[in-house]
């Protein structure tokens, strides 16, 4: 979706503000927000994707204007509620009105939590077709504006570039995130010339490189 | 359920009074917020109501939440990659296998897990400076360098990146020579990008530790470059006594 999350291009942010000896959190809120939301992810009632998809779907000017936690945090609590897990009268109450309802997993315990963030969860999948295209190729991105979940963003869209790696079959967002399946597709590395990208004015010396499912590409001359 | 023997105990303990209490002051003692003002504070409240009721409800258990936190504040960050980039420097063949395969050979350190499972260095050379971004929200390689900076996440990061990076560069006091390529990677997939910067002038014989010291988290980021041997050697010379 052309949401408030497709941000690369855009203007009027003014500078990038490095904070000196940043800390890893800034205040407690943000320690508890990062837990409870990894920690529920664990529950298996939304993927990845779906989680994001969750953030690009806040409205513009509340994603736009709060923290990356509390982006996670006002997401998070979408979900909860969209599934009927805690509900907006209980977040504003900040207690249980109604009691739990059943979820794909349990409860991650501690130990299960500390084995699931050193394991991590690949998202390559074995797939039976080959790949269509090879380091070399040129390509041109799909233009297509979907109200779904999309990792091509926009800036990348309609354009030519190379293809400078096959990543691998991994795990489709597009559908991923609409309970759609996984729907493995091939992924690829693919370099755009800083003129291609944003015209003529552009950073000759400038090349952006783009991670793209092969749903997003054409045949360079098609 | 049963509450965690933690800092943060005494949150949960005034969960349980929190429609009577008034008095918000008592989020600004431990949030911190007092520098952002009314919208951070919403956010506190809002995730000590989320918390409270996850925990109630037994979706989460309290010692895993606090295992979590832990486990990014102190046990993951930049000092992993600066040890990753170190060995590179030092081992021809390391280096060769970082970039061939960025996961494996990261995990040879014991650095794997969450947001890392498919990692791929990319190395700057005399020619090319490597800059690493998420236009589309925080992806960033975890479990070499910890959770993200706030910059990182921001929207003047993110937008500006890809679209004029030498600009950004400057915010960041790096300037690159006109000829250089600007090799600009947006974590739109599930792969994560770790820069190998390059290795510092007048540091040869210098120890893997003593290399590591000056790999930044920007410089594997790409918005930052190693420190200088320079500064490095008077500090080195009154820790160490090394022979610099």
């Amino acid at each position: 979706m052309n949401g408030p999350q497709d941000l690369g291009g855009m203007m009027g942010f003014g500078p990038v503000c490095p904070e000196a000896d940043e800390p890893v959190f800034h205040g407690e809120w943000e320690k508890r927000a990062l837990a409870i939301t990894l920690a529920s992810a664990a529950l298996g009632e939304w993927n990845l994707d779906m989680g994001r998809h969750a953030r690009e779907s806040l409205a513009p000017h509340v994603y736009l204007g709060v923290s990356y936690y509390e982006i996670w945090t006002r997401a998070l609590a979408t979900m909860l509620d969209a599934r009927g897990m805690v509900t907006k009268q209980e977040v504003q109450q900040a207690q249980m009105l109604v009691p739990p309802v059943p979820t794909k997993k349990p409860a991650a315990t501690k130990a299960q939590t500390q084995a699931a963030l050193a394991a991590g969860s690949p998202y390559d999948r074995k797939v039976s077709q080959p790949a269509r295209f090879a380091v070399g190729d040129v390509v041109r991105t799909r233009v297509m504006h979907p109200a779904t979940h999309t990792r091509l963003p926009r800036y990348a869209r309609g354009k030519t570039g190379e293809v400078v790696a096959v990543h691998g079959a991994f795990v489709f967002p597009d559908t991923h995130a609409h309970g759609q399946g996984e729907q493995a597709a091939w992924c690829y590395g693919v370099r755009f010339g800083g003129t291609e990208l944003w015209g003529a004015d552009a950073d000759p010396r400038l090349e952006v490189l783009v991670d793209c499912w092969e749903p997003y590409l054409l045949e360079a001359a098609a | 359920m049963t509450h965690p023997a933690a800092p943060h105990d005494h949150d949960h303990d005034h969960d349980h009074d929190h429609d009577h209490d008034h008095d918000h002051d008592h989020d600004h003692d431990h949030d911190h917020d007092h520098d952002h003002g009314s919208e951070l504070s919403e956010a506190a409240i809002r995730v000590r109501a989320l918390e409270t009721v996850l925990l109630a409800k037994g979706y989460v258990n309290a010692d895993a939440l606090d295992l979590i936190v832990e486990t990014y504040e102190t046990k993951i960050g930049p000092r992993c990659g600066a040890q990753v980039v170190a060995r590179a420097w030092v081992d021809a063949h390391y280096k060769a296998r970082l970039l061939a395969d960025g996961t494996a050979a990261v995990a040879e350190l014991s650095f794997s897990g969450r947001q890392g499972e498919h990692l791929k260095v990319v190395e700057n050379t005399n020619g090319v400076h490597n800059m690493v971004v998420c236009t589309l929200c925080s992806c960033y390689p975890w479990p070499v360098l910890g959770l993200p900076p706030v910059w990182y996440k921001s929207a003047p990061y993110r937008s500006r990146a890809v679209l004029e990076p030498r600009a950004v560069l400057a915010d960041f006091g790096v300037t690159l020579p006109a000829d250089k390529t600007v090799r600009v990677w947006d974590s739109t997939a599930e792969i994560r990008y770790l820069v190998l910067p390059q290795r510092p002038a007048g540091t040869e014989g210098w120890s893997e530790a003593q290399l590591a010291e000056l790999v930044t988290r920007d410089s594997m980021i790409g918005t930052g470059v190693p420190k200088a041997a320079q500064a490095r050697t008077h500090d080195d010379a009154q820790a160490h006594g090394a022979n610099t």
